[in-house]
């Protein structure tokens, strides 16, 4: 099982919703839709020769510039093959809204609740999507880009100072 | 507001709810388990984290690639050279630096200290939780001369920040060579000992075996990687399956269990330990085939210039001023790199889009996957049971919240 052989096999089955392919240090990387997203990762799992049976993590990007915001990044590994796989999912930066794997893995719980705590992406059908490093009662979340690290009326750290 | 719910059937108005953390000393870190007790049987339990969450994701936002490498210190703070390789690497691979083999075999030298003084802590603490207090004091000490190798290497104790991206700071000294020596010579005797204390003890068999037995199933499906994992029986380990730092070079074993109890988690990281020592020896020996005062690959580019070097050569001042304010090329792309932490995979997750800092910068953090698992399987078992659970996962804290 190669890199080309499981793309192929993934646009005989998806079509033309995979997109925007490659592979960034041998690391197969795709995009797809968030309508499909659970029908690909439930095929990449559950197909007996490609067996991506292992959740490695789910996370977020921000994007404030593109029109579809937030990237949800999901990382899977199929350990029979020895392959790792990313997939993302561009989704609206003003209403992150993606359907759960928990059906697929317990694993993606904590996961997608520290990605909904920290870009507020919500998980339709998560069974508990709460925050879960931050307060409750934090009211922002706070990964946006928007949201500067430091106090932003500080005058000693600008970039200008630095020849950029 | 969002309050997890715990009550389940309780008409009598039976149950007992107990705050387990976030500061008590079973916990063995700053986290905070709500459980509601049936005399001394988990009924139902709710894990609250993030008590020392410090935003580390949104720091690396802001910090060149060179100042990412403490974040990693206190991820999981015992084995912080572990975490600070990975991250050099991951940089390392970003940029395509091809490291010299001395530089890899000194790397594996002190990842696998790491990996031993985080095995002796989470071994000595499950026996310190079944009762036996002797281990723990006795095995401790080595931690200890771990800590003092360190030390001659870089100077600090628990957050070594040790190496730099492109190789070490400085080569390892005599001292340092000669304190590793003592250290393989020393600690297989205690290792021996310590087993001979707990291996075929009756009281800690009968606290650990067939308790908190976990299916390979199940330990994948909560996406459970290192010991853990191992202990469950599904023989996946990074430094095999993906080999990083040279570890292709290297003659060793992967230990499996089989049921996933805490018996086995604590049987896999004993074998372990004798695997790291195994490791460590081969890379003393390989060393000596190597040429000496190799500690760093040649990229001047990348790699931060000595201070002295800074002060009386111009090329080196430029590379120095460079690195030092983020105007290094460094190539638009993304990348993951993981490596077999003390808890698990350690993941690198490094979007960068060739500025300053990096784009965006994602930790899988074993411990905080591992632990997920911790409430639901608590459920029916009784408190001082869990207590151990708990011990025989080695959540670290720093890591559970980076």
């Amino acid at each position: 099982m190669t890199n080309h052989d499981l793309i192929q096999s993934l646009t005989e089955k998806f079509g033309e919703k995979i997109t925007g392919v490659n592979e960034p240090y041998g690391l197969l990387t795709f995009e797809t839709t968030k309508d499909i997203i659970i029908n690909v990762l439930a095929f990449l799992k559950e197909d007996s020769l490609i067996r991506f049976n292992f959740l490695t993590d789910i996370t977020a990007v921000h994007y404030p510039e593109k029109k579809h915001g937030i990237a949800v990044v999901y990382h899977l590994h199929s350990m029979v093959n020895k392959m790792r796989i990313r997939i993302k999912v561009f989704i609206d930066g003003h209403h992150p809204e993606i359907p759960s794997a928990t059906t697929l893995w317990n694993a993606a719980n904590w996961m997608e609740r520290e990605t909904y705590d920290f870009f507020g992406v919500k998980f339709e059908g998560h069974p508990d999507l709460r925050r879960i490093l931050n307060m409750d009662d934090l009211g922002v979340f706070p990964m946006l880009k928007q949201y500067p690290l430091e106090d932003p009326n500080r005058v000693d750290k600008k970039d200008e100072y630095f020849g950029r | 507001m969002n309050q997890p719910i715990y009550t389940d059937n309780d008409p009598q108005n039976e149950l007992v709810t107990l705050n387990l953390g976030p500061t008590h000393p079973a916990t063995h870190g700053v986290f905070q388990n709500v459980i509601q007790l049936d005399g001394e049987r988990i009924v139902s339990g709710v894990s609250t984290i993030g008590y020392i969450h410090r935003a580390f994701e949104k720091i690396a936002e802001h910090r060149p690639f060179y100042q990412i490498t403490p974040l990693t210190d206190r991820l999981n703070y015992c084995s912080s050279p572990i975490n600070n390789m990975g991250w050099h690497m991951t940089v390392e691979k970003l940029l395509n630096i091809k490291m010299p083999k001395r530089v890899d075999y000194l790397r594996v030298i002190i990842m696998e200290l790491a990996r031993i003084s985080d095995h002796i802590i989470c071994n000595t603490i499950i026996a310190q939780d079944t009762g036996a207090t002797t281990t723990f004091l006795y095995l401790f000490q080595f931690r200890e001369h771990i800590y003092e190798i360190y030390e001659e290497i870089c100077g600090a104790r628990l957050t070594t920040n040790i190496g730099r991206i492109g190789g070490f700071e400085r080569d390892f000294n005599e001292i340092a060579f000669a304190k590793i020596n003592k250290f393989l010579k020393e600690f297989p005797v205690a290792l021996r000992e310590f087993e001979s204390l707990l291996n075929r003890n009756r009281i800690f068999i009968d606290r650990t075996a067939k308790v908190a037995a976990v299916s390979a199933e199940q330990a994948l499906d909560y996406g459970w990687t290192g010991p853990l994992l191992r202990s469950a029986g599904v023989d996946y380990d990074v430094r095999v399956s993906d080999p990083y730092a040279s570890y292709e070079d290297f003659d060793f074993e992967v230990p499996v269990g089989t049921s996933g109890d805490i018996y086995d988690r604590y049987l896999v990281r004993n074998e372990e330990m004798w695997q790291s020592l195994r490791l460590i020896e081969q890379g003393m020996e390989k060393l000596k085939h190597e040429p000496k005062g190799i500690f760093h690959a040649d990229v001047p580019e990348f790699y931060l210039p000595a201070k002295e070097e800074v002060y009386n050569n111009m090329e080196a001042l430029i590379y120095h001023f460079k690195i030092v304010m983020g105007e290094i090329d460094t190539p638009k792309s993304e990348i993951y790199h993981s490596v077999e932490g003390g808890n698990g995979e350690l993941g690198f997750y490094l979007i960068n889009d060739g500025g300053r800092t990096p784009y965006r910068l994602h930790f899988r953090r074993p411990s905080f996957i591992n632990y997920q698992m911790f409430a639901p399987m608590s459920k029916g078992m009784l408190l001082s049971d869990a207590i151990i659970n708990m011990s025989s996962m080695n959540i670290i804290a720093g890591e559970l919240d980076a």
